[in-house]
């Protein structure tokens, strides 16, 4: 299975990074009014059925992906690989 | 045998780079300073730890997010829980926080951009094992170089923390955006510490400041103490 993982700063933190951004965008005539940066992280997981596949993710996002402190995270699964 | 000096272990990993600095800081305030590889599951004999600057494992993903998993890490944990002492400086103290050895975490500076200067701070605690060379309110210079040490704790962790005295070192100036100022924290029981400031880096007038030797000579003496109760 295929998993996808959104990480991003969660609602509330500074994102000093999305900042820098929002004003470059600002600066090339785009009307914006935030700009935040999170993280993407494709996986193929091992694990065939979905259920399953989803708590070891989550496992995966609890240990090492996320840092609940500062930040929220996503999970989408789909079937087809590569 | 009962060995004069304390002897503390300075924490090797793929990407330290701050390693041999705080080794040589360290004997030269007269403890035997020996290196430990990160791949080890066990510690030897040790009265400390020091978990130094760096970049380890490339810091990829957080930094300190994959270092905490090494396996030294966990023998680490064990020699903490056990109420060993243990200073993480700069990468040292983001891999504490990952590893939930100590409150908060570090973020990217709030400028964005990597701060590289002597800082000034404010000792808040001269009665930790880190600090007792110091005074409360002494302030002192030592250098900070990353780009990640905007520590952060959320308000009510935040509160919690201060009305514990956890907060042990704070700049004396904006530096990197940290919430209250945070410099330096320790863990509720007092045996683990980290800083961003590089103590290793001030230890010799020569360097501009000799303040970072008030902090590594606390440790040693600590470590000498609890040496010799252990004998």
């Amino acid at each position: 299975m295929k998993a996808t993982v959104l990480v991003r700063p969660k609602q509330g933190i500074l994102d000093p990074q999305g900042q820098a951004v929002e004003s470059s965008l600002r600066q090339l005539g785009f009307s914006v009014s935030e700009a935040r940066i999170g993280r993407v992280v494709d996986i193929e997981v091992d694990a065939a059925d979905p259920a399953k596949a989803r708590a070891e993710v989550e496992r995966m996002c609890e240990q090492l992906l996320a840092n609940p402190l500062i930040e929220s995270y996503e999970i989408e699964l789909s079937e087809e690989s590569g | 045998m009962t060995s004069p000096q304390p002897r503390i272990g300075v924490l090797q990993f793929p990407g330290a780079c701050d390693d041999r600095d705080a080794l040589w800081a360290l004997s030269a305030l007269d403890a035997e300073a020996i290196f430990v590889w990160h791949s080890e599951t066990e510690l030897p004999d040790l009265d400390a730890v020091v978990l130094p600057g760096g970049f380890s494992y490339g810091d990829y993903l957080r930094c300190g997010a994959i270092a905490r998993f090494a396996p030294a890490m966990a023998a680490v944990e064990e020699f903490a829980a056990r109420g060993g002492l243990v200073l993480g400086i700069c990468n040292g103290f983001q891999i504490l926080c990952e590893a939930g050895l100590l409150p908060g975490v570090l973020r990217r500076n709030e400028s964005v951009s990597f701060v590289c200067r002597d800082v000034p701070l404010v000792v808040e605690r001269a009665d930790t094992p880190f600090t007792t060379r110091c005074t409360d309110g002494q302030q002192l210079t030592i250098p900070v170089k990353h780009g990640e040490g905007c520590w952060y704790a959320d308000d009510d962790l935040l509160d919690e923390l201060e009305s514990r005295r956890q907060v042990v070192l704070r700049y004396a100036e904006p530096v990197n955006g940290s919430q209250s100022d945070v410099a330096g924290v320790v863990n509720e029981s007092g045996n683990v510490m980290g800083l961003m400031p590089h103590p290793e880096h001030a230890v010799d007038p020569l360097l501009g400041s000799a303040d970072g030797a008030l902090i590594l000579a606390s440790l040693v003496e600590a470590a000498r103490e609890r040496a010799l109760a252990f004998v």
